[in-house]
């Protein structure tokens, strides 16, 4: 499955016109220790690169922008009482929310991979 | 996501920052170093969380060769000294040290310290980093006589605190460790120097302050680390525990506008001597306070942070000034300043900054009362 990244540092995961996003690793190395992340509610309508959700870490808060848009058809319940869970397996089991998408020509204004890492090194 | 992300108390790297002794060992543990008060000092190394633990229940160990360490030699009354701070210095005993602060004369906290009193006419005290060349300036200024020197570059302090702090010290350096009780210390001989262990700290386990020579301080911080029930722990993981204990930090719950009647201190203010700002302080006691401290815990994890608006019944009464998620009680805790009328103990509040807004409960410090501090 093909990952495309924000310049905000949230990922998107593409299939069968559902997106399933969360933060890069890099953004959750950053953060450090995450304590809090909070979520839309299933059912919410997102728009690309706007507000998401928010996340906090013992050092910092910082909102999550959406990566594409559409609406949340589901949320990482987990992470409401476990959020480490985000730096442990940012790109993976770290995952936030789904996103029912509206327009897959989105993905044309996020990074694949090499862009992403290009990117980070360019920081 | 933003890329820009700073710890509460870091400040912009725009002068020459200061190294501790320590400096390349933290970069070798590939620390996260940071400026805190002019300093280039670890954040963390493993994590603040995990850091955070293995001070609640091991033994951690903290570079604060920042802070400075200034010396007083002379007559402590006709000095002047004696009326220098909130406390009285010629009372403590020798091998005794004592907490307060050194204020202007609006009241407000210049710095808050700690006098150790090493022999009948000689006192080190304890000064934060940032505070430390203004701190010595205004001491000074107010000394007729009698000798006083900075001795903070010679001097390095490490400390290591922790429920095992003391069976590891004894381990290492002799059972004279297991002697010293809260707030005494002891002179002693380690790795061939002078060297000061002090039973005082900044996290609520029992732990001791090591002063020794800077140029020592190495050798003694890898001795101690070679122990494995031993691990570093950088000035991320030292706020979440002193805010855990509700200690003040200067520079966000003290300051120089802020007196330590608003800021819950009066315990270590000795109203029965004289000390610049006294007159300030027993105006604002006869006016009543306009403003003091709160200690409130959030419902959810949500962590209350410095300048987020608190509000009592729909009123704002004041503003947080330390908070942070707490691991040990697995919510957000916080401390602030606020009107009186929104003191009371159960309370209701909330805490907003911008869309964020969450509910808490004014309730009583420690808000970790489960620490080894006293065992």
């Amino acid at each position: 499955m093909n990952i495309y990244f924000t310049k905000e540092h949230e990922w998107v995961k593409v299939q069968d016109g559902v997106g399933v996003a969360g933060i890069s690793e890099h953004a959750a190395h950053e953060l450090g220790d995450i304590t809090f992340v909070e979520l839309p509610k299933v059912g919410t309508v997102v728009e690309q690169f706007k507000l998401l959700g928010s996340i906090e870490s013992v050092k910092a808060a910082s909102d999550i922008f959406a990566p594409v848009s559409g609406f949340v058809i589901k949320i990482n319940e987990a992470l409401e009482t476990a959020p480490e869970v985000v730096n442990e397996s940012a790109e993976d089991a770290g995952w936030m929310v789904w996103i029912q998408m509206g327009d897959a020509s989105e993905l044309k204004n996020l990074m694949t991979r090499e862009q992403y890492d290009e990117y980070l090194k360019s920081l | 996501m933003p890329s820009n992300i700073t710890f509460p108390g870091e400040e912009a790297m725009d002068e020459k920052l200061k190294s501790t002794p320590l400096n390349a060992r933290h970069r070798s543990l590939n620390a996260l170093m940071a400026p805190f008060g002019g300093w280039d000092m670890p954040i963390q190394y493993a994590g603040i969380i995990a850091e955070h633990g293995w001070c609640r229940e091991k033994a951690a160990l903290f570079d604060i060769c920042h802070m400075g360490e200034f010396l007083f030699e002379g007559d402590f009354e006709g000095s002047g000294l004696e009326e220098v701070f909130t406390f009285s210095v010629k009372t403590i005993p020798v091998g005794r040290s004592r907490y307060g602060f050194l204020l202007n004369e609006q009241g407000g906290v210049i710095d808050d310290l700690i006098v150790f009193r090493l022999a009948e006419n000689k006192a080190m005290i304890v000064v934060n980093a940032a505070t430390i060349a203004n701190d010595f300036s205004v001491i000074k200024s107010r000394l007729r006589n009698g000798t006083f020197t900075d001795i903070t570059d010679e001097t390095g302090k490490i400390d290591l605190q922790g429920p095992l702090a003391r069976q590891i010290l004894v381990e290492v350096f002799g059972e004279q460790i297991a002697q010293i009780p809260y707030f005494k210390f002891i002179s002693m001989q380690l790795l061939g120097c002078e060297a000061i262990v002090s039973r005082t700290g900044y996290t609520g386990e029992l732990g001791y302050e090591i002063f020794l020579s800077s140029g020592k301080i190495g050798e003694l911080w890898d001795l101690l680390l070679r122990d494995e029930r031993v691990k570093p722990a950088g000035l991320g993981a030292r706020d979440v525990l002193r805010l855990e204990m509700g200690y003040s930090l200067y520079g966000h719950d003290i300051d120089e506008n802020i007196t330590p009647l608003e800021a819950g201190l009066e315990g270590f203010v000795n109203f029965s001597k004289e000390f610049v700002g006294k007159e300030a302080l027993l105006c604002q006691k006869e006016r009543g306070l306009a403003r003091r401290k709160v200690a409130f815990e959030v419902e959810g994890r949500r962590s209350p942070r410095q300048h987020y608006e608190i509000l009592c019944s729909g009123e704002n009464v004041g503003c947080v000034t330390s908070g942070v998620f707490s691991p040990m009680l697995g919510r957000g805790i916080g401390i602030g300043l606020v009107k009186p009328e929104a003191t009371g103990i159960g309370s209701r509040l909330i805490i907003c900054h911008e869309r964020v807004s969450m509910e808490a409960t004014v309730c009583e410090l420690p808000f970790y009362p489960g620490g080894s501090l006293r065992a």
